[in-house]
């Protein structure tokens, strides 16, 4: 951390002296999380979702272990023992399987609200890309992995999710087809396709976990972002992180339990779907094969491709597909105004704003049967989207007159009364 | 600096910002509580985790399991699986019971008689789980043609173990005799075991 | 001109999406013009589940034994021959009510038996069921396989209200549908039933008449009567632990309120007098 007035480590414990001089891991953790990281005073509650993203990994790593000790990977076991011995017999099965499942949702809806967070006050900008880019593999990969862990139960939507998400892939040219059945181990989805989406399913978290460790390291080169976007001048306008952000984020994980408990107790059916409690028939298809609700928004965009042009539709949909997320990449060099947080550029605040909705209503699109109504506004949301990050953004970026910003962090804290003068006193003496 | 916080009362002094000055120790407790009640609750939520790894109901089910001893001809043994392991059954012969009693009982390793070891008046059926006592191998004799070892009841072939025909240990490094599991007669011909 | 295409690249590829949703989005309005979707009959007869009021209903329900002993009775006289329960094993009935000796004797006497395989011959028999065993399954000779029912509550949308509204949904086509659907007839074989998805369903109405199983708690065997409690039983085969579920959420959520109230108090205790 490169802060001048970070504090040191300094065990009083003698056992923790003995560890920090012959593997400083304590320091680490202690710079990393502890008192020994200075993060601005200022954080909203939007700042909690890092560390709940990072809990609700913990939580699906650890009930995903026990899950597994009683899971079958097979295509004629799979659904019994999910619905028949882990739900029935295993002592708590019912609650493990319901607190992973539901975790999912728990772990995407967190992460999304973090990805909205750092497009709202531009965390995504010098020099923070890094921090950003990482992001984006994250969230591809937890995307990967939740889509995996959707398949195992071996349902009609697990198994018919397979069958779709694995059929984007022959929409390549020349090699698709090929590529589509080396992904399955055969024609259509089966046990060898089952038992590698398992077997990749139990390693990605831990993946993840090493991506998200660069994630935080990236972090604490510049330090944390902050809802003004003006970065840390002094000592002032920091507090360490331990004890302010812990008890902050301790209150937060308390509001994020509440919830997901609320989920697993009472609920735990609502985010799923009634067509993954059929097992699976590679024989008939479901009325309406729908993804689970986190990738509705990319769904309607894969389906609002409906014309050939130069390339079929069916590639056009993938293609923008995957570039929705693709595009994340470039965000950091599409968006060039200096000033960070929307709350100074009244533009891109409206833009930002329209896009919320755009995803919303896509995924709402995305969620419903594709009758033409839908599959019109699923365009025009879709154009939006691209429009929003390749023309819109860009443009405002240069044409935009952000409000004034204030001089600190502290001065932002404290208000306009009088603090700003007597910051700059306060910071010459 | 402590004087830009405004809003802040002369004893909160911030010195930096971050290092309050503490007025009131009961303060203190309610982050103590906060903490110990998290760490409550991190631990119950740990319980289920453990629990999922005890036995399921289905292999508790399994718990008990029903013989027909009608085709067991005196001389014969089974092998049955009780609890996923294997069940020794074996209809004893009058000679082979003569040879269990003969045995004083004090020079026994594991002092039993045959008695103590089957039920009143159904001496000639010994039960026994087929688990060796010394590291759990399976020991011949039950099938036909086996080899029953010196003292004509089982013998164990990873480490040389014999038992005599009361499953009792005779030579070699198990410490106790064949394990009798908990069984009952429910009529003259089937037992019910666990 | 170089730079000026990699500068202007992000607007290239942005209006080259927009141009393709745009030709996408005139063919849509094209078909929908041109060929507007025809109203068919199942978009317009379908109807809806009819409320069930259950005790199981809601965050906080319960299972009735009395009544679930009724639909069990229900199930097995009625459903039992054509549809399975194959996640479900006879000793899960002891949380009925049952006891183990009932729940053996139910088992040994119930008239699909297990089957084994002879492990010299290769040859299949059977055997009486044992309570350890699961329902077995039910190979139905006719047209069509019945679905296994064990899951059938959390199978389809609003579950326990759609098997009552199925099993007593069955009437004459309405003069109105054939009217304006001239081809919509019910097939021979099918039965007309506006609560199933196609209008037009495979199974014959298992429950026609009053009293068709004997309650031995004197409850009167209405045809709706017998409907509400066999929901009520899918119900619970469906998630057995479900009244455990509901029983942990409560003492969960109060404790996780009082530790949410705590941190509350904590965090607001560390950040006092530092603005924020």
């Amino acid at each position: 951390m490169s802060f001048p007035w970070a504090r040191h480590y300094e065990p009083k414990n003698p056992v923790m002296q003995w560890v920090d001089s012959r593997l400083p891991l304590p320091r680490f953790v202690y710079n990393a999380i502890g008192a020994g990281y200075p993060v601005p005073r200022n954080l909203n509650y939007f700042w909690n979702f890092g560390v709940l993203a990072g809990l609700a990994l913990v939580v699906q790593i650890v009930t995903g272990i026990v899950l597994a000790m009683h899971f079958h990977s097979s295509a004629a076991g799979a659904f019994e023992s999910i619905n028949g011995t882990i739900m029935r017999d295993v002592n708590a099965g019912w609650f493990l399987r319901f607190a992973h499942a539901n975790g999912a949702s728990m772990f995407l809806l967190v992460i999304y609200i973090h990805i909205f967070r750092g497009l709202y006050y531009g965390s995504y900008k010098a020099p923070r890309e890094m921090v950003w880019l990482i992001g984006v593999v994250i969230f591809l990969l937890v995307m990967a992995t939740a889509f995996m862990g959707y398949v195992l139960p071996w349902g009609q939507m697990s198994f018919w999710g397979a069958q779709v998400i694995t059929g984007f892939f022959s929409a390549i040219p020349v090699v698709g087809e090929w590529i589509r059945v080396w992904l399955l181990g055969g024609y259509a989805p089966d046990d060898a396709a089952l038992n590698r989406f398992f077997s990749l399913h139990y390693l990605l978290p831990f993946v993840i976990a090493g991506a998200v460790i660069l994630h935080i390291w990236a972090l604490h080169i510049p330090g944390s972002g902050n809802p003004t976007g003006v970065e840390v001048k002094g000592e002032q306008d920091t507090v360490p992180f331990h004890p302010y952000y812990t008890a902050k984020d301790g209150f937060g994980v308390g509001i994020f339990m509440i919830l997901f408990s609320t989920l697993i107790f009472f609920y735990p059916d609502l985010l799923g779907h009634p067509d993954n409690y059929i097992p699976a028939n590679p024989l008939s298809t479901p009325a309406h094969i729908v993804p689970e609700w986190y990738f509705w928004p990319f769904y309607a965009i894969l389906r609002a491709f409906t014309a050939d042009f130069i390339i079929p539709a069916k590639l056009w949909g993938v293609v923008a597909m995957f570039g929705s997320i693709i595009l994340l990449f470039f965000l950091p060099w599409l968006d060039k105004s200096p000033v960070r947080s929307a709350n100074f550029r009244p533009g891109y605040r409206i833009a930002f704003w329209i896009l919320v909705l755009d995803v919303l209503v896509l995924g709402y699109c995305g969620g419903s049967a594709a009758t033409p109504a839908v599959v019109i506004v699923s365009q025009i949301c879709a154009a939006y989207y691209f429009a929003h990050f390749l023309i819109v953004v860009p443009i405002i970026s240069r044409l935009e007159r952000p409000k004034p910003l204030p001089n600190s962090i502290t001065e932002a804290v404290l208000g306009d009364h009088g603090g700003s003068r007597m910051t700059e006193t306060a910071l010459r003496a | 600096m402590a004087t830009l916080e405004d809003g802040v009362s002369p004893n909160q002094t911030v010195v930096p910002p971050g290092d309050v000055i503490e007025d009131a120790r009961r303060r203190d407790y309610l982050k103590i509580a906060a903490v110990s009640v998290a760490g409550v609750g991190a631990g119950v939520a740990v319980l289920p985790l453990i629990n999922s790894m005890n036995p399921s109901a289905d292999v508790l089910a399994l718990s008990t399991t029903e013989l027909d001893l009608s085709a067991i001809e005196p001389g014969m043994a089974i092998k049955a699986s009780f609890r996923k392991q294997p069940l020794f059954v074996r209809n004893l012969t009058p000679a082979e019971i003569a040879e269990a009693d003969k045995v004083p009982v004090s020079s026994l390793r594991d002092p039993q008689t045959l008695e103590d070891r089957t039920k009143e008046g159904k001496t000639n059926w010994l039960i026994t789980l087929g688990v060796c006592t010394h590291l759990g191998c399976v020991p011949l004799g039950a099938g036909e043609g086996e080899n029953r070892g010196p003292f004509g009841g089982y013998f164990c072939p990873c480490h040389g173990s014999a038992y005599d025909t009361a499953g009792r240990i005779r030579q070699g490094p198990a410490p106790t005799n064949l394990q009798v599991p908990d069984y009952a007669f429910t009529s003259d011909t089937v037992v019910v075991v666990g | 001109m170089l730079p000026l295409f990699t500068r202007s690249i992000k607007f290239i590829i942005g209006a080259g999406f927009i141009f393709v949703l745009l030709l996408a989005l005139i063919g849509t309005v094209t078909t929908l013009i041109k060929e507007p979707a025809q109203p068919t009959a199942e978009e317009e007869f379908h109807k809806h589940p009819k409320e069930l009021d259950l005790a199981s209903n809601g965050p906080l329900g319960k299972f009735d034994n009395a009544q679930l002993q009724r639909g069990f009775l229900v199930y097995e006289k009625v459903c039992a021959s054509c549809h399975s329960l194959n996640l479900v094993s006879f000793r899960d009935l002891q949380q009925l009510g049952y006891n183990e000796a009932e729940v053996k004797k139910i088992a040994k006497d119930w008239p699909i038996k297990q089957p084994v395989q002879d492990p010299k011959a290769g040859t299949w028999g059977e055997r009486d069921n044992l309570a350890s065993d699961r329902f077995p399954k039910v190979y139905y000779p006719g047209t069509g396989s019945p679905p296994d029912l064990s899951l059938i509550a959390k199978a389809r949308h609003d579950g326990a209200a759609y098997v009552h509204s199925l099993l007593t949904g069955y009437q004459n086509q309405p003069a109105e549908l054939l009217k304006k659907f001239p081809t919509a007839k019910t097939p021979d074989g099918s039965y007309y039933n506006p609560y199933f998805a196609n209008l037009n369903i495979a199974m014959p109405p298992p429950l026609t008449s009053e009293n068709q199983v004997t309650y031995s708690d004197g409850t009167r065997a209405t045809v709706d009567q017998m409907a509400k409690d066999v929901s009520a039983f899918l119900v619970w085969t469906a998630e057995p632990t479900l009244q455990t579920r509901h029983r942990a959420g409560v003492a969960v959520v109060l404790f996780l309120l009082f530790a949410t109230a705590l941190a509350y108090g904590a965090y607001l205790t560390v950040w006092r007098g530092v603005k924020h």
